[in-house]
Protein backbone atom coordinates (compact mmCIF):
# COMPACT_ATOMS: atom_id res chain seq x y z
CA UNK A 1 0.00 0.00 0.00
CA UNK A 2 1.68 3.61 -1.22
CA UNK A 3 2.18 5.66 1.74
CA UNK A 4 0.02 8.89 1.71
CA UNK A 5 1.11 10.92 -1.00
CA UNK A 6 2.04 14.93 -1.39
CA UNK A 7 0.14 17.11 -3.13
CA UNK A 8 -3.13 15.50 -3.56
CA UNK A 9 -5.96 17.90 -4.95
CA UNK A 10 -9.02 17.37 -3.77
CA UNK A 11 -10.67 18.21 -6.69
CA UNK A 12 -8.06 15.44 -8.60
CA UNK A 13 -8.84 12.84 -6.34
CA UNK A 14 -13.20 13.51 -6.49
CA UNK A 15 -12.67 13.19 -10.25
CA UNK A 16 -11.19 10.16 -10.90
CA UNK A 17 -13.01 8.36 -8.36
CA UNK A 18 -15.99 9.77 -10.59
CA UNK A 19 -14.57 8.46 -13.26
CA UNK A 20 -14.07 5.24 -11.47
CA UNK A 21 -17.61 4.40 -10.49
CA UNK A 22 -18.96 5.60 -13.62
CA UNK A 23 -16.55 3.16 -15.34
CA UNK A 24 -17.16 0.67 -13.15
CA UNK A 25 -20.92 0.77 -12.79
CA UNK A 26 -20.21 0.32 -17.38
CA UNK A 27 -17.81 -2.87 -16.71
CA UNK A 28 -20.46 -4.54 -13.60
CA UNK A 29 -23.91 -3.79 -14.87
CA UNK A 30 -24.40 -6.10 -17.78
CA UNK A 31 -23.21 -8.98 -15.95
CA UNK A 32 -25.28 -7.79 -12.92
CA UNK A 33 -28.24 -8.29 -16.02
CA UNK A 34 -26.89 -11.67 -16.92
CA UNK A 35 -26.61 -13.19 -13.01
CA UNK A 36 -30.42 -11.79 -12.94
CA UNK A 37 -31.98 -12.82 -15.67
CA UNK A 38 -30.72 -15.93 -15.00
CA UNK A 39 -33.07 -16.52 -11.97
CA UNK A 40 -36.27 -14.23 -13.73
CA UNK A 41 -38.84 -16.13 -14.51
CA UNK A 42 -39.96 -16.08 -18.11
CA UNK A 43 -43.07 -13.40 -17.66
CA UNK A 44 -40.02 -11.08 -15.63
CA UNK A 45 -38.11 -11.50 -18.88
CA UNK A 46 -40.46 -10.61 -21.18
CA UNK A 47 -42.25 -7.85 -19.43
CA UNK A 48 -41.84 -4.16 -20.22
CA UNK A 49 -40.04 -1.87 -19.45
CA UNK A 50 -37.11 -4.11 -18.95
CA UNK A 51 -35.27 -4.29 -15.44
CA UNK A 52 -32.58 -4.70 -14.07
CA UNK A 53 -32.98 -6.43 -11.64
CA UNK A 54 -35.03 -10.05 -10.58
CA UNK A 55 -38.60 -9.17 -8.14
CA UNK A 56 -39.58 -13.06 -7.52
CA UNK A 57 -36.60 -15.49 -8.35
CA UNK A 58 -36.78 -18.73 -9.20
CA UNK A 59 -34.91 -21.42 -10.16
CA UNK A 60 -36.32 -22.84 -13.21
CA UNK A 61 -34.16 -21.40 -15.91
CA UNK A 62 -31.79 -23.88 -14.31
CA UNK A 63 -33.89 -26.69 -14.35
CA UNK A 64 -35.41 -26.13 -18.17
CA UNK A 65 -31.71 -25.63 -19.05
CA UNK A 66 -30.88 -29.16 -17.67
CA UNK A 67 -34.38 -30.79 -19.31
CA UNK A 68 -33.72 -28.97 -22.80
CA UNK A 69 -30.32 -30.33 -22.98
CA UNK A 70 -31.39 -33.76 -21.56
CA UNK A 71 -33.54 -33.88 -24.62
CA UNK A 72 -30.86 -33.60 -26.72
CA UNK A 73 -28.70 -36.03 -28.21
CA UNK A 74 -25.68 -36.19 -25.97
CA UNK A 75 -26.31 -35.55 -22.51
CA UNK A 76 -25.31 -32.17 -20.39
CA UNK A 77 -22.34 -33.86 -18.30
CA UNK A 78 -20.84 -34.96 -21.64
CA UNK A 79 -20.32 -31.14 -22.45
CA UNK A 80 -19.59 -30.82 -19.11
CA UNK A 81 -16.93 -33.26 -18.88
CA UNK A 82 -15.26 -32.04 -22.44
CA UNK A 83 -14.80 -28.94 -21.45
CA UNK A 84 -12.99 -29.60 -17.51
CA UNK A 85 -11.08 -32.64 -19.61
CA UNK A 86 -9.56 -30.35 -22.35
CA UNK A 87 -9.04 -27.47 -19.79
CA UNK A 88 -7.63 -29.71 -16.78
CA UNK A 89 -5.24 -31.60 -19.29
CA UNK A 90 -3.99 -28.30 -20.97
CA UNK A 91 -3.10 -26.66 -17.89
CA UNK A 92 -1.51 -30.15 -16.38
CA UNK A 93 0.78 -30.59 -19.58
CA UNK A 94 1.45 -26.75 -19.95
CA UNK A 95 2.58 -25.78 -16.56
CA UNK A 96 4.87 -28.77 -16.77
CA UNK A 97 6.28 -28.14 -20.71
CA UNK A 98 6.35 -24.38 -19.80
CA UNK A 99 8.53 -24.84 -16.86
CA UNK A 100 11.17 -27.32 -18.23
CA UNK A 101 11.81 -25.07 -21.25
CA UNK A 102 11.94 -21.75 -18.85
CA UNK A 103 14.61 -23.31 -16.40
CA UNK A 104 17.40 -23.22 -18.75
CA UNK A 105 16.30 -20.43 -20.39
CA UNK A 106 16.30 -18.39 -17.24
CA UNK A 107 19.06 -20.09 -15.78
CA UNK A 108 21.82 -21.37 -18.33
CA UNK A 109 23.79 -20.64 -20.57
CA UNK A 110 23.88 -21.60 -24.16
CA UNK A 111 24.05 -20.95 -28.06
CA UNK A 112 20.91 -20.13 -29.15
CA UNK A 113 18.98 -18.98 -25.99
CA UNK A 114 18.54 -15.38 -26.94
CA UNK A 115 17.23 -16.20 -30.79
CA UNK A 116 14.93 -19.27 -29.08
CA UNK A 117 13.72 -16.58 -26.23
CA UNK A 118 12.97 -13.72 -29.27
CA UNK A 119 10.64 -16.01 -30.76
CA UNK A 120 8.54 -16.89 -28.52
CA UNK A 121 7.82 -12.98 -27.46
CA UNK A 122 7.48 -12.69 -30.91
CA UNK A 123 4.96 -15.13 -31.22
CA UNK A 124 2.96 -13.45 -28.45
CA UNK A 125 2.23 -11.25 -31.32
CA UNK A 126 0.16 -13.81 -33.08
CA UNK A 127 -3.07 -14.27 -33.22
CA UNK A 128 -4.91 -17.50 -32.97
CA UNK A 129 -6.46 -16.56 -36.75
CA UNK A 130 -3.55 -16.32 -38.44
CA UNK A 131 -2.29 -19.97 -37.87
CA UNK A 132 -6.05 -21.65 -37.91
CA UNK A 133 -5.75 -22.83 -41.55
CA UNK A 134 -2.00 -23.69 -41.61
CA UNK A 135 -2.81 -25.63 -38.18
CA UNK A 136 -5.96 -27.46 -39.35
CA UNK A 137 -3.52 -28.77 -42.34
CA UNK A 138 -1.05 -30.14 -39.69
CA UNK A 139 -3.78 -31.35 -37.30
CA UNK A 140 -4.58 -33.58 -39.91
CA UNK A 141 -1.64 -34.73 -41.20
CA UNK A 142 -0.65 -35.83 -37.75
CA UNK A 143 -4.76 -37.52 -37.40
CA UNK A 144 -5.49 -35.08 -34.29
CA UNK A 145 -8.93 -33.90 -36.26
CA UNK A 146 -11.62 -34.97 -34.47
CA UNK A 147 -10.30 -35.32 -30.77
CA UNK A 148 -9.87 -33.48 -27.70
CA UNK A 149 -5.97 -33.25 -28.65
CA UNK A 150 -6.00 -31.31 -31.08
CA UNK A 151 -7.20 -28.14 -28.31
CA UNK A 152 -4.89 -29.71 -25.86
CA UNK A 153 -1.46 -30.53 -27.29
CA UNK A 154 -1.06 -26.78 -29.02
CA UNK A 155 -2.16 -25.37 -25.52
CA UNK A 156 1.25 -27.36 -24.21
CA UNK A 157 2.90 -24.78 -26.09
CA UNK A 158 1.59 -21.55 -25.61
CA UNK A 159 3.96 -18.43 -25.42
CA UNK A 160 2.77 -16.87 -22.85
CA UNK A 161 3.67 -19.45 -20.13
CA UNK A 162 6.79 -19.95 -21.21
CA UNK A 163 7.36 -16.00 -21.03
CA UNK A 164 6.33 -15.62 -17.61
CA UNK A 165 7.76 -18.85 -16.15
CA UNK A 166 11.30 -17.60 -17.56
CA UNK A 167 11.15 -14.22 -16.05
CA UNK A 168 9.88 -15.71 -12.60
CA UNK A 169 12.41 -18.27 -12.26
CA UNK A 170 15.34 -15.69 -13.10
CA UNK A 171 14.57 -14.54 -9.46
CA UNK A 172 15.97 -17.86 -7.98
CA UNK A 173 18.94 -16.91 -6.51
CA UNK A 174 22.26 -18.78 -7.89
CA UNK A 175 23.63 -19.63 -5.03
CA UNK A 176 20.78 -21.96 -4.43
CA UNK A 177 21.36 -23.72 -7.52
CA UNK A 178 24.82 -24.21 -7.42
CA UNK A 179 24.90 -25.78 -3.52
CA UNK A 180 22.46 -28.19 -5.12
CA UNK A 181 24.73 -28.84 -7.85
CA UNK A 182 27.76 -29.31 -5.36
CA UNK A 183 25.65 -31.60 -3.60
CA UNK A 184 25.52 -33.86 -6.73
CA UNK A 185 21.67 -33.43 -7.59
CA UNK A 186 21.54 -33.30 -11.71
CA UNK A 187 19.71 -30.84 -13.43
CA UNK A 188 16.92 -32.63 -13.65
CA UNK A 189 16.90 -32.95 -9.77
CA UNK A 190 17.36 -29.30 -9.56
CA UNK A 191 14.43 -28.39 -11.49
CA UNK A 192 12.13 -30.75 -9.87
CA UNK A 193 12.97 -30.52 -6.25
CA UNK A 194 14.20 -27.09 -6.34
CA UNK A 195 13.17 -24.59 -9.29
CA UNK A 196 9.52 -26.21 -9.23
CA UNK A 197 8.88 -26.14 -5.75
CA UNK A 198 10.29 -22.12 -5.55
CA UNK A 199 7.98 -21.28 -8.36
CA UNK A 200 4.49 -22.81 -7.22
CA UNK A 201 3.02 -18.82 -7.34
CA UNK A 202 3.71 -18.83 -10.54
CA UNK A 203 1.85 -21.92 -11.37
CA UNK A 204 -1.33 -20.44 -10.19
CA UNK A 205 -0.96 -17.46 -12.64
CA UNK A 206 -0.08 -19.74 -15.42
CA UNK A 207 -2.97 -21.45 -14.25
CA UNK A 208 -5.19 -19.02 -13.93
CA UNK A 209 -5.21 -17.51 -17.56
CA UNK A 210 -4.89 -21.02 -19.05
CA UNK A 211 -7.85 -21.76 -17.41
CA UNK A 212 -9.58 -18.89 -18.93
CA UNK A 213 -8.56 -19.78 -22.33
CA UNK A 214 -9.49 -23.27 -22.37
CA UNK A 215 -12.34 -22.47 -20.40
CA UNK A 216 -14.03 -20.71 -23.39
CA UNK A 217 -12.66 -22.24 -26.30
CA UNK A 218 -14.91 -24.54 -28.17
CA UNK A 219 -12.92 -26.49 -30.55
CA UNK A 220 -14.58 -24.87 -33.42
CA UNK A 221 -12.91 -25.93 -36.89
CA UNK A 222 -10.89 -29.23 -34.96
CA UNK A 223 -13.81 -30.82 -33.73
CA UNK A 224 -17.04 -32.34 -35.26
CA UNK A 225 -18.27 -35.33 -32.94
CA UNK A 226 -21.16 -33.35 -30.95
CA UNK A 227 -20.03 -35.99 -27.93
CA UNK A 228 -16.46 -33.91 -27.80
CA UNK A 229 -17.86 -30.63 -28.03
CA UNK A 230 -17.46 -28.18 -25.18
CA UNK A 231 -19.89 -26.74 -22.75
CA UNK A 232 -19.01 -22.85 -24.19
CA UNK A 233 -20.15 -24.83 -27.86
CA UNK A 234 -23.47 -26.16 -26.27
CA UNK A 235 -24.42 -22.80 -24.56
CA UNK A 236 -23.71 -21.11 -28.24
CA UNK A 237 -26.30 -23.58 -28.89
CA UNK A 238 -28.77 -22.97 -26.09
CA UNK A 239 -27.94 -18.97 -26.96
CA UNK A 240 -28.67 -18.97 -30.84
CA UNK A 241 -31.94 -21.00 -29.70
CA UNK A 242 -33.29 -17.51 -30.28
CA UNK A 243 -36.04 -15.99 -27.85
CA UNK A 244 -37.86 -18.75 -26.68
CA UNK A 245 -35.09 -20.25 -24.49
CA UNK A 246 -34.37 -16.21 -23.57
CA UNK A 247 -34.05 -17.93 -19.64
CA UNK A 248 -31.59 -21.21 -20.22
CA UNK A 249 -29.72 -18.89 -22.21
CA UNK A 250 -29.22 -16.60 -19.26
CA UNK A 251 -28.58 -19.47 -17.02
CA UNK A 252 -26.02 -21.03 -19.40
CA UNK A 253 -24.56 -17.33 -19.34
CA UNK A 254 -24.63 -17.68 -15.48
CA UNK A 255 -22.83 -21.37 -15.14
CA UNK A 256 -19.86 -19.93 -17.80
CA UNK A 257 -19.20 -17.56 -16.02
CA UNK A 258 -19.45 -18.38 -12.36
CA UNK A 259 -16.40 -20.69 -12.92
CA UNK A 260 -13.82 -18.39 -14.03
CA UNK A 261 -14.72 -15.84 -11.56
CA UNK A 262 -15.44 -17.48 -8.74
CA UNK A 263 -11.49 -19.17 -9.22
CA UNK A 264 -10.41 -15.68 -10.03
CA UNK A 265 -12.08 -14.20 -6.60
CA UNK A 266 -10.31 -16.78 -4.59
CA UNK A 267 -6.36 -16.89 -5.59
CA UNK A 268 -6.50 -13.10 -6.71
CA UNK A 269 -4.11 -12.03 -4.04
CA UNK A 270 -1.67 -14.54 -4.47
CA UNK A 271 -1.77 -13.88 -8.43
CA UNK A 272 -1.30 -10.17 -8.15
CA UNK A 273 1.94 -10.72 -5.68
CA UNK A 274 3.32 -13.32 -8.46
CA UNK A 275 2.76 -10.83 -10.92
CA UNK A 276 4.52 -8.32 -9.13
CA UNK A 277 7.41 -10.63 -8.35
CA UNK A 278 7.96 -11.90 -11.79
CA UNK A 279 8.28 -8.11 -12.28
CA UNK A 280 7.94 -9.06 -16.47
CA UNK A 281 11.34 -7.16 -15.98
CA UNK A 282 13.24 -7.65 -19.66
CA UNK B 1 26.67 -29.14 -27.68
CA UNK B 2 27.46 -32.19 -25.18
CA UNK B 3 28.11 -29.05 -22.20
CA UNK B 4 24.47 -28.05 -22.75
CA UNK B 5 22.96 -31.05 -23.25
CA UNK B 6 20.59 -31.18 -20.37
CA UNK B 7 19.72 -27.73 -21.57
CA UNK B 8 18.24 -28.76 -24.48
CA UNK B 9 16.63 -31.80 -23.36
CA UNK B 10 14.73 -29.84 -20.90
CA UNK B 11 13.52 -27.32 -23.43
CA UNK B 12 13.43 -30.33 -26.15
CA UNK B 13 9.29 -31.44 -25.91
CA UNK B 14 7.99 -27.19 -25.06
CA UNK B 15 10.36 -26.19 -28.07
CA UNK B 16 9.30 -29.20 -30.34
CA UNK B 17 5.11 -28.83 -30.20
CA UNK B 18 6.19 -24.65 -30.18
CA UNK B 19 7.68 -25.21 -33.77
CA UNK B 20 4.99 -27.52 -34.88
CA UNK B 21 2.00 -25.72 -34.04
CA UNK B 22 3.40 -21.69 -33.73
CA UNK B 23 6.44 -21.08 -35.88
CA UNK B 24 5.64 -24.29 -38.66
CA UNK B 25 2.14 -22.82 -39.52
CA UNK B 26 2.94 -18.79 -39.65
CA UNK B 27 6.07 -20.41 -42.16
CA UNK B 28 3.53 -22.49 -43.99
CA UNK B 29 0.76 -20.10 -44.35
CA UNK B 30 3.86 -17.51 -46.09
CA UNK B 31 4.82 -19.97 -48.31
CA UNK B 32 1.09 -20.58 -49.30
CA UNK B 33 0.13 -17.11 -49.29
CA UNK B 34 2.30 -17.22 -53.10
CA UNK B 35 -0.05 -19.78 -54.03
CA UNK B 36 -3.52 -20.85 -55.27
CA UNK B 37 -4.45 -23.61 -52.50
CA UNK B 38 -8.00 -25.09 -52.68
CA UNK B 39 -7.15 -28.17 -50.35
CA UNK B 40 -7.76 -30.85 -53.20
CA UNK B 41 -5.27 -30.24 -55.70
CA UNK B 42 -1.63 -29.40 -55.00
CA UNK B 43 -0.69 -25.83 -54.57
CA UNK B 44 0.25 -23.73 -57.64
CA UNK B 45 2.80 -21.00 -57.30
CA UNK B 46 1.65 -17.51 -58.41
CA UNK B 47 3.48 -15.32 -57.06
CA UNK B 48 2.28 -12.05 -56.11
CA UNK B 49 -1.09 -12.82 -57.40
CA UNK B 50 -3.26 -13.13 -54.35
CA UNK B 51 -2.06 -9.90 -53.13
CA UNK B 52 -2.35 -7.67 -55.47
CA UNK B 53 -6.11 -9.17 -55.86
CA UNK B 54 -6.36 -8.20 -52.06
CA UNK B 55 -5.08 -4.86 -52.66
CA UNK B 56 -6.89 -4.08 -56.23
CA UNK B 57 -9.84 -5.95 -56.54
CA UNK B 58 -11.56 -7.26 -53.27
CA UNK B 59 -13.94 -4.07 -52.24
CA UNK B 60 -14.50 -6.03 -49.20
CA UNK B 61 -11.20 -6.58 -47.83
CA UNK B 62 -10.77 -2.91 -48.08
CA UNK B 63 -13.94 -2.27 -45.73
CA UNK B 64 -12.39 -4.92 -43.68
CA UNK B 65 -8.92 -3.35 -43.78
CA UNK B 66 -10.95 -0.08 -43.34
CA UNK B 67 -13.11 -1.20 -39.99
CA UNK B 68 -9.89 -3.20 -38.66
CA UNK B 69 -7.99 -0.21 -38.37
CA UNK B 70 -10.58 1.94 -37.16
CA UNK B 71 -10.77 -0.95 -34.00
CA UNK B 72 -7.00 -0.61 -33.32
CA UNK B 73 -7.10 3.28 -33.93
CA UNK B 74 -10.22 3.37 -31.27
CA UNK B 75 -10.29 0.83 -29.21
CA UNK B 76 -6.74 -0.23 -29.08
CA UNK B 77 -5.07 3.28 -27.29
CA UNK B 78 -8.51 3.50 -25.28
CA UNK B 79 -8.17 -0.22 -23.88
CA UNK B 80 -4.32 0.41 -22.90
CA UNK B 81 -4.73 4.13 -21.07
CA UNK B 82 -8.02 2.49 -19.64
CA UNK B 83 -6.04 -0.16 -18.24
CA UNK B 84 -3.39 1.85 -17.03
CA UNK B 85 -5.76 4.52 -15.53
CA UNK B 86 -7.97 2.25 -13.84
CA UNK B 87 -5.14 0.38 -12.36
CA UNK B 88 -3.81 3.60 -11.78
CA UNK B 89 -6.47 4.78 -9.48
CA UNK B 90 -7.10 1.35 -8.06
CA UNK B 91 -3.68 1.12 -6.78
CA UNK B 92 -4.49 3.75 -4.11
CA UNK B 93 -7.14 2.44 -2.74
CA UNK B 94 -7.42 0.05 0.18
CA UNK B 95 -7.19 -3.31 -0.05
CA UNK B 96 -10.27 -4.55 0.65
CA UNK B 97 -11.54 -1.76 -2.05
CA UNK B 98 -8.60 -2.53 -3.92
CA UNK B 99 -9.36 -6.57 -4.27
CA UNK B 100 -13.11 -5.52 -5.11
CA UNK B 101 -12.22 -2.69 -7.87
CA UNK B 102 -10.17 -4.92 -9.49
CA UNK B 103 -12.75 -7.55 -9.78
CA UNK B 104 -15.27 -5.38 -11.36
CA UNK B 105 -13.29 -4.75 -14.44
CA UNK B 106 -11.40 -7.55 -14.72
CA UNK B 107 -14.97 -9.61 -14.67
CA UNK B 108 -16.13 -9.56 -17.83
CA UNK B 109 -12.85 -10.28 -19.54
CA UNK B 110 -12.41 -13.83 -17.91
CA UNK B 111 -15.99 -14.38 -17.54
CA UNK B 112 -15.28 -16.62 -20.46
CA UNK B 113 -17.22 -14.79 -24.26
CA UNK B 114 -20.28 -14.17 -22.25
CA UNK B 115 -20.76 -11.20 -24.24
CA UNK B 116 -23.55 -12.80 -25.81
CA UNK B 117 -25.17 -10.59 -22.92
CA UNK B 118 -24.73 -7.89 -24.94
CA UNK B 119 -27.20 -9.91 -27.71
CA UNK B 120 -29.59 -9.15 -24.84
CA UNK B 121 -28.87 -5.82 -24.40
CA UNK B 122 -29.54 -4.72 -27.87
CA UNK B 123 -32.02 -7.26 -28.88
CA UNK B 124 -33.76 -5.52 -31.50
CA UNK B 125 -37.08 -5.73 -30.33
CA UNK B 126 -39.06 -4.17 -27.22
CA UNK B 127 -37.73 -6.71 -24.88
CA UNK B 128 -34.16 -5.26 -25.34
CA UNK B 129 -32.60 -2.96 -22.91
CA UNK B 130 -31.23 -0.68 -24.32
CA UNK B 131 -34.63 -0.50 -26.72
CA UNK B 132 -36.56 -0.62 -23.33
CA UNK B 133 -35.21 2.36 -21.66
CA UNK B 134 -35.31 4.85 -24.76
CA UNK B 135 -39.31 3.93 -25.82
CA UNK B 136 -40.05 3.91 -21.79
CA UNK B 137 -38.73 7.46 -21.54
CA UNK B 138 -40.07 8.61 -25.24
CA UNK B 139 -36.60 9.18 -27.09
CA UNK B 140 -37.70 6.59 -29.70
CA UNK B 141 -41.30 5.34 -30.61
CA UNK B 142 -40.38 1.96 -32.02
CA UNK B 143 -37.64 -0.29 -31.37
CA UNK B 144 -34.23 -0.10 -33.46
CA UNK B 145 -32.70 -2.70 -34.88
CA UNK B 146 -29.40 -1.92 -33.62
CA UNK B 147 -27.37 -5.08 -34.77
CA UNK B 148 -29.18 -5.12 -38.14
CA UNK B 149 -28.59 -1.33 -39.04
CA UNK B 150 -25.39 -0.47 -40.51
CA UNK B 151 -24.84 2.65 -38.46
CA UNK B 152 -24.67 1.01 -35.21
CA UNK B 153 -22.94 -2.10 -35.36
CA UNK B 154 -19.24 -0.72 -35.39
CA UNK B 155 -20.17 1.20 -32.57
CA UNK B 156 -21.63 -0.95 -30.81
CA UNK B 157 -19.03 -3.51 -30.99
CA UNK B 158 -15.99 -1.35 -30.32
CA UNK B 159 -18.10 -0.66 -27.18
CA UNK B 160 -18.60 -4.34 -26.37
CA UNK B 161 -14.85 -5.02 -27.09
CA UNK B 162 -13.98 -2.09 -25.21
CA UNK B 163 -15.70 -3.91 -22.02
CA UNK B 164 -13.82 -7.09 -22.48
CA UNK B 165 -10.58 -5.31 -22.94
CA UNK B 166 -9.34 -5.00 -19.42
CA UNK B 167 -7.23 -8.52 -19.30
CA UNK B 168 -3.96 -9.75 -19.21
CA UNK B 169 -2.30 -5.93 -19.29
CA UNK B 170 -4.97 -4.80 -16.65
CA UNK B 171 -3.92 -7.62 -14.28
CA UNK B 172 0.07 -6.34 -15.31
CA UNK B 173 -0.37 -2.99 -14.68
CA UNK B 174 -1.91 -3.92 -11.27
CA UNK B 175 0.87 -5.70 -10.10
CA UNK B 176 3.62 -3.52 -12.18
CA UNK B 177 1.89 -0.76 -9.51
CA UNK B 178 2.82 -2.29 -6.70
CA UNK B 179 6.58 -3.13 -7.61
CA UNK B 180 7.29 0.40 -7.89
CA UNK B 181 10.15 1.56 -5.37
CA UNK B 182 8.61 3.62 -2.69
CA UNK B 183 11.33 5.38 -1.79
CA UNK B 184 11.24 6.96 -5.30
CA UNK B 185 8.35 9.03 -4.34
CA UNK B 186 9.70 10.82 -0.97
CA UNK B 187 12.81 11.25 -3.09
CA UNK B 188 10.84 12.82 -5.94
CA UNK B 189 9.00 15.05 -3.34
CA UNK B 190 11.90 16.71 -2.48
CA UNK B 191 13.34 17.14 -5.82
CA UNK B 192 10.28 19.08 -6.36
CA UNK B 193 7.32 17.18 -7.72
CA UNK B 194 4.41 19.61 -7.66
CA UNK B 195 0.97 17.05 -7.87
CA UNK B 196 0.07 12.74 -9.03
CA UNK B 197 0.39 14.29 -12.65
CA UNK B 198 4.19 14.78 -12.10
CA UNK B 199 4.83 11.96 -10.34
CA UNK B 200 3.08 9.53 -13.02
CA UNK B 201 5.40 11.02 -15.76
CA UNK B 202 8.50 11.11 -13.98
CA UNK B 203 8.66 8.36 -11.71
CA UNK B 204 5.51 5.35 -12.03
CA UNK B 205 5.65 5.49 -15.50
CA UNK B 206 9.17 4.90 -16.45
CA UNK B 207 9.26 2.57 -13.27
CA UNK B 208 7.03 0.41 -14.99
CA UNK B 209 8.72 0.16 -18.72
CA UNK B 210 8.81 -3.74 -18.60
CA UNK B 211 4.53 -4.26 -18.00
CA UNK B 212 3.94 -1.30 -20.42
CA UNK B 213 5.61 -2.74 -23.17
CA UNK B 214 4.17 -6.50 -22.41
CA UNK B 215 0.83 -4.92 -22.14
CA UNK B 216 1.19 -3.00 -25.40
CA UNK B 217 1.77 -6.42 -27.20
CA UNK B 218 -1.06 -7.71 -25.48
CA UNK B 219 -3.85 -4.72 -26.83
CA UNK B 220 -2.27 -4.70 -29.82
CA UNK B 221 -2.95 -7.94 -30.70
CA UNK B 222 -6.42 -7.79 -29.18
CA UNK B 223 -7.17 -4.87 -30.89
CA UNK B 224 -6.50 -6.02 -34.30
CA UNK B 225 -7.66 -9.72 -34.16
CA UNK B 226 -11.26 -8.46 -33.22
CA UNK B 227 -13.40 -11.45 -34.78
CA UNK B 228 -15.18 -13.62 -32.48
CA UNK B 229 -17.26 -10.33 -31.34
CA UNK B 230 -18.34 -9.03 -34.46
CA UNK B 231 -19.42 -12.78 -35.67
CA UNK B 232 -21.21 -12.91 -32.47
CA UNK B 233 -23.12 -9.92 -32.44
CA UNK B 234 -23.55 -8.70 -36.37
CA UNK B 235 -23.37 -12.14 -37.73
CA UNK B 236 -22.01 -13.37 -40.19
CA UNK B 237 -21.32 -12.19 -42.78
CA UNK B 238 -22.59 -8.76 -41.49
CA UNK B 239 -25.26 -6.88 -43.14
CA UNK B 240 -23.88 -5.60 -46.10
CA UNK B 241 -20.22 -6.38 -43.99
CA UNK B 242 -20.51 -3.09 -41.68
CA UNK B 243 -18.74 -5.69 -38.92
CA UNK B 244 -16.20 -7.33 -41.69
CA UNK B 245 -12.70 -7.72 -40.38
CA UNK B 246 -9.74 -8.59 -41.64
CA UNK B 247 -9.95 -11.38 -39.16
CA UNK B 248 -13.49 -12.49 -40.47
CA UNK B 249 -12.44 -11.75 -43.68
CA UNK B 250 -10.07 -14.98 -43.25
CA UNK B 251 -12.22 -17.03 -41.96
CA UNK B 252 -14.50 -16.32 -44.82
CA UNK B 253 -11.90 -17.27 -47.13
CA UNK B 254 -10.32 -19.82 -45.25
CA UNK B 255 -13.16 -21.98 -43.95
CA UNK B 256 -16.38 -21.19 -46.14
CA UNK B 257 -14.81 -20.87 -49.47
CA UNK B 258 -11.88 -23.17 -48.94
CA UNK B 259 -9.25 -20.30 -50.96
CA UNK B 260 -6.18 -21.04 -49.11
CA UNK B 261 -3.82 -19.54 -51.01
CA UNK B 262 -5.92 -16.12 -50.86
CA UNK B 263 -6.46 -16.65 -46.98
CA UNK B 264 -3.26 -17.03 -46.35
CA UNK B 265 -2.00 -13.91 -47.97
CA UNK B 266 -4.76 -12.24 -45.76
CA UNK B 267 -2.70 -13.65 -42.75
CA UNK B 268 0.54 -12.84 -43.26
CA UNK B 269 -1.00 -8.94 -44.24
CA UNK B 270 -2.56 -8.89 -40.68
CA UNK B 271 0.84 -10.68 -39.37
CA UNK B 272 2.86 -7.78 -40.53
CA UNK B 273 0.37 -4.91 -39.55
CA UNK B 274 0.57 -6.32 -35.60
CA UNK B 275 4.81 -6.55 -36.26
CA UNK B 276 5.30 -3.35 -37.44
CA UNK B 277 2.53 -1.51 -34.88
CA UNK B 278 4.42 -3.32 -31.79
CA UNK B 279 7.75 -1.94 -33.03
CA UNK B 280 6.43 1.68 -33.23
CA UNK B 281 4.27 1.56 -30.72
CA UNK B 282 7.60 -0.24 -28.37
CA UNK B 283 9.77 2.51 -30.01
CA UNK B 284 7.25 5.47 -28.21
CA UNK B 285 7.31 3.54 -25.25
CA UNK B 286 10.98 3.81 -24.76
CA UNK B 287 10.52 7.74 -24.86
CA UNK B 288 7.95 7.60 -21.49
CA UNK B 289 9.35 9.81 -18.58
CA UNK B 290 12.01 11.72 -20.67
Amino acid sequence: MPKKRVNRSAWGTFSLFALLTVFGAFMILPLVYAINNAFKPLDEIFIFPPTLFVRHPTMNNFVDLFNLLGNSWVPFSRYIFNTVFITGAGIIGHVLLASAAAYPLAKHHFPGKKALFSIVVLSLMFTPAVTAMPNYMIMSWLGLIDTYWAVIIPAFAYSLGLYLMKQFMEQIPDVLLEAAKIDGASEYRIFWSIVMPNVKPAWLTLIILLFQILWGSDGNGFIYSEQLKSLHFAAGQVVAGGIARSGPAAAVALILMSVPITLFVFSQSRIIETMATSGMKD
Amino acid sequence: MRANKHSYILMAPYMLLFAVFTVLPVLVSVVLSFTYFNMLEFPKFIGWQNYTRLFLEDDVFLIALKNTLLFAVITGPISYIACFVFAWIINELSPKLRAVMTLVFYAPSISGNVYFIWLMIFSGDRYGIMNGLLLKFGFILEPILWLKTEGYIMPIIILVQLWLSLGTGFLTFIAGLQTVDGTLYEAGAVDGIKNRWQELWYITLPSMRPQLMFGAVIQITTAFAVADVSIALAGFPSVNYAAETIVTHLIDFGTTRFEMGYASAIATVLFFIMVGTNLVVQKLLRKVGE
